[in-house]
Order: C-alpha cells, then structure tokens, then sequence
C-alpha cells in the first residue's frame, strides 16, 4: 500500500526560519518515503538534536528523536533488533561530524543497511550561530570571533575511506535529484550517506540560496563514475568540479557484505521475533555443573 | 584433628596460569558435592605482578573467602613473604624448592610445614614452566587425600578443545605432583582434609556469568557494550550465548554507542542490556537519562571498582550508590537492584528485565569486582517459577489516535514498537505531550514528570520487602547491601561461635528503597550495624535520609579488598562490647584502623590486630 505525501503528515508543524533548507529536506524525505513503498509502521526515523533534527515530528512514522550526537548508535540496535525495519538517520552537521563523530566513523565501517542523511548548513542553527565542523576555515562565529582555526572536515572523503558504500551529497532545494538520491539509497544494500547542503538564512550569510545557485556542480551522469574508487577519492579529495562544489553520487559499491547480513549468520532468528516466553536454561546449568 | 573446611591460595606472576590452575581445583571439589567460593585478587598487568587465587572448599555451603589459609601455593618468593602470616596453625607452603631457599627459622612460623618440591624441573618434564601450577594442583590433592579422578576429568573437560596429547601432559604433571607429596613428604601430618560428598545438582560460576544466565532466562535478546574491568567478563558470556541462544551482542565503539543501542534496541521491543563498571556509566549517564525519558526499558550491570577516574581497575568496593542514584540530569525514578550472591545475580537479573519493561524504565543491576568475578557454588537455577512479564506491550493498536506516553493512573502508558501497525509515534528526548510530540507548557511537563514517578511508586508496591536472616531477638542487628552479603553471613557464624548472636537485613533494592522495613528492623534492634565497602557511608546517609533513622555504629572498608569474615567478626564484636557508639575502618586483609567518633584516629599494629583475633 503505498502512502501520499499528506498521508506522511502528522498534526505537528515545524517552526522553522523562511526559507530554512530543512523545508526541504523535510519535503523531499516525504516524496522519497511515499515512493519507496515501505508501510509507514515499518519505517523509523531516528533523530538527533538539532533543528532539523526534530523532522520525524513532522513524519507520520515510527520516530525516535534521541540525543545530540547519538542517533546513529539508537538506529543501530533498532536495525539489529529488527531488521526488517527501514531505519533511516537524519541528523545535523555538528551533530554527526562533531559530537558523534565517533559513531559516525564506526558506523560507516560495519557497513549496516541504514541511511544516514546528514543536514549540513555549515553552522549551529539552533544553539545560535557557532561554527560547525563543516564551516569554512577563517567563518567568524561567536565561539570563533577571530574565525574558526581549523580546516572544514570533509565528509565525502571520511565516507569512502571509513568504508560506506553509497556516498553521496545532496543540495535541499534540488528537490528531484535529491529525492532520487534517497529512493536509491534506502534501496541501496550497506551503509549509505546523503551529505546535504542546506542554507541557514539566520545564522550562514554565506551559503544562502543564492550563493548556492551559482557555486553547485551536479556530477551525476556528467563526466563521473561513482563505481571506480579512484575517481571517486580524487572527486571527493577536493569536492570541487570546475571550482565549483559538487554533488550528486560520489561513490557506490555493490555486493559488499552488510552487517545485519554477517550478524544473520550467527543469530538466524532477527531478536524481535524470538519467542522469549518460557526459555530452557538446562544446557547452560550443565556447563556450569561440570561433570 | 581433620579439618574440612579449607582455604588454598595460588600465587604468583600474571601469567603464571594461577586462575585457570585454581578454577580447576575448584570445580574438581565441585564435581565431589562440595561447596567452594574462589577470588583472585591480581593488578591490572598483563603479565607479571603479584596475583593470586583463593579456593575455599567445605562440606557445609560457604558464602565468601576467608582471610585464613590452609596451604599457600607460592610460585615465585614474593608469594611466601606476603602470604605466610594468613597461614593456619598446621597449614603448609608448596614452593620451588631450586628457586627459593628457606629455612623454617625464617619463616617465623614453627606451626606450619614446608613442602619444597623442584616445581620447575618438574614441569619442564612435563612441557614447560607453565605446569608448574598443575603439579602443585597434584602435590594439594596428595596433601588433602582428595580424589585424582574428579580432577582428571576437569583437566580433561578443561582441555578438550586443545586435543589429547595436552590432556595427557596435564594429567602427566598433576600426577607427578601427586606422587612426589607422597613419596618426600608422607611422614608429615597435614590436618586438612578434601573429602568428596555426596552428589548435587550444584553450579559453579561467577556473578557476572549468573548475571548473563539470569539475562538469557528473561529473553534478552541483545547486549552492547564496551570492555571494562570488572564488567568485560558479561560481555564474553553473552556473546558465548550467541549461536545458542540468539543473542545479538555487539562490542561499541564506546560506552555511549553501548548505552545507546541498548535503547535502540530496547525501543525496538527487544530486551536489552549493557554493562560497564563507574568509569564506563559516567559516559553512558546521558543515554541512562534519555531511556528514563523516552520510558524505554533497559537493563545496565554496574560492577564498581574504586574511583575516581581510572581508579584500580582490578579491584572492588561500594562507593558507586551515590552515583546510581543520581546519576543523569534532573530527578527520575530508576530501579537499582544490588545482588549479593551468585543465586541473587540470576534471580534478580530476571527480574530487573521484568520490572525494565513494566514499568518501562531504567533498572541498574549494582554489583562490584567481588561479586562479579569471584565463583561460588550455588543449587542449579531453575527461575522458571518467573515468568516473563513484558508489561503493557501492544500486539496491534486499534485506537484512531493512540498516544504512546497516554497520561494513566498507573503512569504506564500502553507501548507500540516499530513494526505495529497504527501505533506509529516519535519518542523524544525533549519533554513531549501524550503523543510524543516536544512540549514546554508548564503543565504538560508537570503531567509528564509526574507521570514517570508515579510508575516508581507502583513499582515500588510489587518488590518484595528484604527479610531478617538469623534468630529475631540478636544482640546485634547488621545492615549491608550488595556483596557485603557474604562475609557478612561468615561472620554471624563466627560470632555464634563465640557465643554472639547477629542477625542481618541484606538490602538488595536500593531503589526503591524498602525504608518501612528497614525503619521497622531498626527500631527493634539492640545494637544497629552498618557495613558498607565506602569512606562516606552511602547507604547509611540514604537510609537517614528515607527514615529518619541513624545506626548506632557503621563498619567501612575502602582500600579496593572486599570485606573478610575473620576482620568483620573482630569488628562486630568489638563495636558489641564497647559502650560508645564508633565507627570502625576496616584496612586490608590485616589491619585495621580505628576512628573514633570525634574523628581520633588510633592505629593498630597489625600484630595486635591478630592478637586480637586469635585470643579470642
């Protein structure tokens, strides 16, 4: 049975600024939800903190909005109980290259069919406009008055290295491209990334709307094959094409082992559907009996 | 005189094989019907340092160590040196006789006898240095009279997977050991006797192991974690649990990521569990909040060791009930269960699980290094008079606007997990409505705060109250919680022997907090004793704090030992003869220091210490 966007829709609305990218991301998530065909009860949304992370209020799913830097680590004990669910991450910048960076990493490294899409407008909306890991070295901020020290991180390049299978970067306002980009990577077997620019028109002057229509580069279908790993570093080493930033799928590698599939080969029986009614310990006593 | 009840310890370098040498003597006595309590104490090395095991056996049940030694078995000479002062009357020293020279002059011990044995060429014999712990094993079996067989089938079970030829060779050198007792050493008279029994349906294992069975038992399903002494040995059983029996065990990156999946998990409808010990649960404090939060069940084992930081890592103590208590921000109910024996470890493990998806919150399992890694024996756990009990689990949700967090009497709200239908909601971290959507109205969030809290009042209605062990009318009356539970128990026996009647309320729910029954207990009591493994004397202040009510006296212990029965019947008795109301600060495994109520230390000479204990 598949689901109209107005069928995703709760009875909350989203507080967020005019012509704030999480519209978009919340929109486009919606379109891509309602094309993939899953039923809502078996879709869960995990969150982190963030403005847009409170999206799954907005997502008639299952959600869990957990904390700042740890939705990755709920989304992967729900996936392992459970995995039948699709579990699709949203989470912010900072929240995922910053606080959870280390969970980022691992993640991507098991290679577990999940989607991660990261929400990048290059700032901290929500605590007021301090610098995030992917702001641009020299971005004055009011943690970073000077501008920040620090090179920006690049994420694209992290991905492939760690080991994510489907790497891809988005732009929120390219909604069909974007869109597709979901559809393919919930379908996608392993760990895949969505990286999305989006503006902040409160706190991120720079990357506005605007801004970004004269500085994206669409790789997809133009001159780059996400297949071959070589090309894919050397795109994602700089994340410019022609001096401008690109986006579309960066790296896809198919077959490759998930996680859940490994696990399945221990514990054939997903923990959610064991019957845990009235369990028979008597082998265990005998290994501690001895004799 | 024969004496059943004995007491051997091994000793020597990290590495030396003391612990797996000394596990199978002691499931040898096992496999005899006889009941054995065994704890290593050894520092955080991998190899060398000074380590050692201690093996107490007896016909009758035992419930802890004791700081007494029947025969000492020292691989290296620093093992003499520490250990000879513990040795009874008539007990003995197995050594290298070409590595240590010693006369018994030296020793200053003219009651205990030498057995000197060339322990290293005798293993180099037998394949190598590392037998000499299993002919010292032969060489006790001879002086004990205990039977070869039962320890051959150990040494067999024991290295079924490494192939014939090491069986061979173990048995090899544990007969060797055996003989060369016999034919240097006949003419000595060693008092202690191992004596097989009649056959039990006993186990032998440790806390932590009957923490992971208790686990299995109640159906969890999943554990995430992160290594962390003295909890890592949870993570080995469940993860040996696996293939049997379908759990899905994952070792995090870190704590946090450990905590987390567990809810993960937990909200996906699986029983879940992580364990870690103080250092691991300070990072996971946030992810403890946010189970309480969002009211998913989740089950945590907190094996203490001493603090702060990094503390000693191998080591045991209580100091953590503070910090369970109040650990993550603002107040929430959460459930904190401290088991004091291996059969406590099982049952209330199921339990907690049990209480976890009730009541839909948070239960901490508290127990520290003592109780997790020492073995004891225990009569086979059957716990199938628990049922599972899942709590308000939703198969199907029919209702047009289910609300995932409904505002009940009860403050249990029906709970839907991804995958049922109609029952699709958010679970926030942030304070949220019925439905699960982000409030900040001033009365939503006393609902909802209030709600949490009257689940722990209903919870707190269903757990049974701690009962009186020993006879009503003692002179004494001892408080303690979690694995004091042991020496504790081995103390009141001493006491009676002296002619000294103890009873004991062991308290294994620190939350809820049964305080109507301990208030009851105190007022009837003679002499209140409180004995705690802490400077600050937690549990003391928690009971003030719920009743109102102080003890007359408290005996505390911080140096990372667990409390032996021998000090803590001294203590007892001390406290029982004096008249003014002090608390005693128990030091090691010998000494012990006093502190007088105005805060006058006096110290003992540990010479004096012994004294005391002997003269009496």
């Amino acid at each position: 049975m598949s689901m109209t966007i107005k069928d995703l829709a709760t009875e909350e609305q989203p507080a967020w600024c005019g012509g704030c990218g999480d519209f978009g991301i919340l929109n486009t998530l919606k379109m891509a939800l309602s094309e993939l065909g899953e039923e809502r009860h078996n879709i869960l949304i995990v969150t982190g903190i963030g403005c847009g992370s409170k999206c799954n209020h907005f997502i008639h799913t299952y959600g869990f909005e957990g904390l700042h830097g740890r939705p990755l680590p709920v989304a992967t004990g729900a996936k392992l109980a459970n995995p039948k669910l699709k579990v699709i991450v949203v989470a912010g910048d900072g929240d995922t290259y910053g606080i959870g960076g280390n969970h980022f990493l691992h993640s991507m490294r098991r290679n577990l069919d999940i989607t991660l899409i990261v929400e990048n407008n290059q700032v901290y909306g929500l605590t007021k406009g301090q610098v995030s890991p992917t702001s641009k070295k020299g971005t004055p901020s009011p943690s970073t008055p000077s501008g920040v020290i620090e090179e920006a991180i690049n994420p694209m390049a992290l991905a492939i290295a760690a080991g994510a299978t489907f790497v891809a970067r988005a732009y929120s306002f390219d909604m069909p491209h974007f869109k597709q980009l979901i559809v393919d990577a919930a379908k996608h077997k392993g760990f895949s990334l969505i990286d999305v620019f989006q503006p902040c028109p409160t706190y991120n002057r720079v990357n506005t709307m605007m801004w970004y229509k004269d500085n994206l580069y669409n790789v997809d279908n133009n001159g780059h094959n996400p297949r071959d790993r070589d090309a894919a570093i050397r795109l994602a080493s700089t994340g410019m094409v022609n001096g401008k930033l690109a986006y579309g799928r960066f790296y896809i590698e198919e077959g490759k082992y998930t996680y859940d599939e490994d696990v399945a080969k221990v514990v054939a029986v997903p923990p959610v559907e064991q019957d845990i009614g009235n369990i028979d310990i008597a082998p265990l006593m005998q290994r501690f009996a001895w004799k | 005189m024969i004496v059943d009840d004995f007491s051997w310890k091994i000793a020597g370098e990290a590495g030396d094989g003391i612990l797996s040498a000394g596990l199978m003597f002691a499931k040898s006595c096992l496999i005899g019907g006889l009941y054995v309590h065994a704890t290593a104490e050894y520092p955080s090395l991998i190899r060398g340092g000074h380590n050692h095991l201690d093996v107490r056996v007896s016909a009758r049940p035992l419930y802890s160590h004791t700081k007494r030694l029947s025969l000492l078995v020292a691989l290296n000479s620093e093992s003499i040196k520490k250990h000879t002062r513990k040795l009874l009357p008539g007990g003995g020293i197995i050594y290298d006789s070409e590595e240590t020279k010693i006369n018994p002059e030296e020793v200053g011990r003219s009651d205990i006898s030498l057995f000197p044995m060339p322990l290293l060429k005798m293993a180099n014999a037998c394949g190598g240095k590392i037998m000499r712990n299993v002919i010292a094993m032969g060489a006790t079996l001879a002086l004990v009279d205990y039977d070869c067989q039962l320890f051959n089938h150990i040494l067999s079970k024991n290295f079924a997977k490494k192939g014939q030829p090491v069986i061979d060779n173990n048995i090899k050198a544990a007969k060797a050991g055996y003989d060369y007792i016999r034919q240097n050493f006949a003419h000595v008279k060693f008092p202690f006797r191992v004596q097989r029994q009649g056959d039990k349906n006993n186990i032998f294992l440790s806390g932590n192991e009957a923490i992971c069975v208790g686990a299995v038992k109640a159906g969890c399903k999943f554990f995430s974690g992160y290594p962390m002494t003295p909890a890592s040995s949870v993570m080995h059983t469940m993860a040996s649990f696996e293939k049997t029996h379908g759990v899905v065990v994952k070792h995090t990156e870190d704590e946090i990521a450990g905590i987390n999946m567990a809810i993960g998990a937990g909200f996906a409808g699986v029983r879940a569990m992580t364990a870690t010990s103080g250092g691991g649960f300070a990072l996971m404090t946030e992810g403890f909040g946010l189970a309480a939060q969002t009211e998913t069940p989740l089950v945590v084992v907190e094996a203490q060791r001493p603090g702060p930081a990094t503390g000693m890592a191998t080591h045991s103590g209580q100091g953590d009930l503070r910090f369970m208590l109040h650990a993550s921000t603002d107040e929430f109910p959460r459930i904190i269960i401290a088991p004091g024996d291996v059969q406590e470890c099982y049952y209330l493990t199921i339990q907690a699980f049990n209480l976890a998806e009730k009541y839909q919150m948070p239960v901490i399992v508290l127990t520290d290094k003592f109780l997790g890694e020492s073995f004891a024996t225990a009569p086979a756990f059957s716990g199938n008079e628990i049922k599972v009990e899942r709590g308000e689990m939703l198969k199907e949700v029919n209702e047009e606007d289910y609300r995932r967090y409904r505002v009940t009497k009860s403050g249990v709200s029906p709970r839907s997990i991804p995958g049922v239908k109609g029952g699709e909601h958010v679970a926030s971290s942030y304070e949220h409505d019925e439905f699960g959507f982000e409030r900040e109205e001033e009365h939503v969030r006393m609902a909802m705060h209030e709600k949490r809290f009257r689940k722990f009042a209903n919870a707190a209605k269903e757990i049974a109250e701690p009962q009186l062990i020993g006879p009503e009318n003692a002179e004494i009356t001892i408080f303690c919680w979690g694995s004091t539970k042991g020496p504790a128990l081995e103390a009141m026996r001493l006491l009676m022997q002296k002619g000294i009647s103890a009873n004991m309320l062991h308290v294994t729910f620190l939350s809820p907090l049964p305080a109507k029954k301990i208030a009851e207990v105190m007022r009837k009591a003679k002499l209140t004793i409180d004995i705690e493994g802490n400077k600050t004397a937690q549990f003391a202040g928690i009971v003030k704090q719920e009743t109102g009510l102080e003890f007359n006296c408290k005996i505390l212990k911080y140096d990372g030992r667990p409390f032996n029965p021998e000090d803590l019947a001294t203590a007892i008795k001390d406290l029982a003869t004096s008249d003014a109301h002090r608390i005693i600060i128990l030091n090691g495994w010998q000494e012990a220091v006093k502190l007088k109520s105005e805060g006058e230390l006096l110290l003992k000479a540990p010479e004096l210490f012994s004294a005391v204990v002997e003269g009496d």
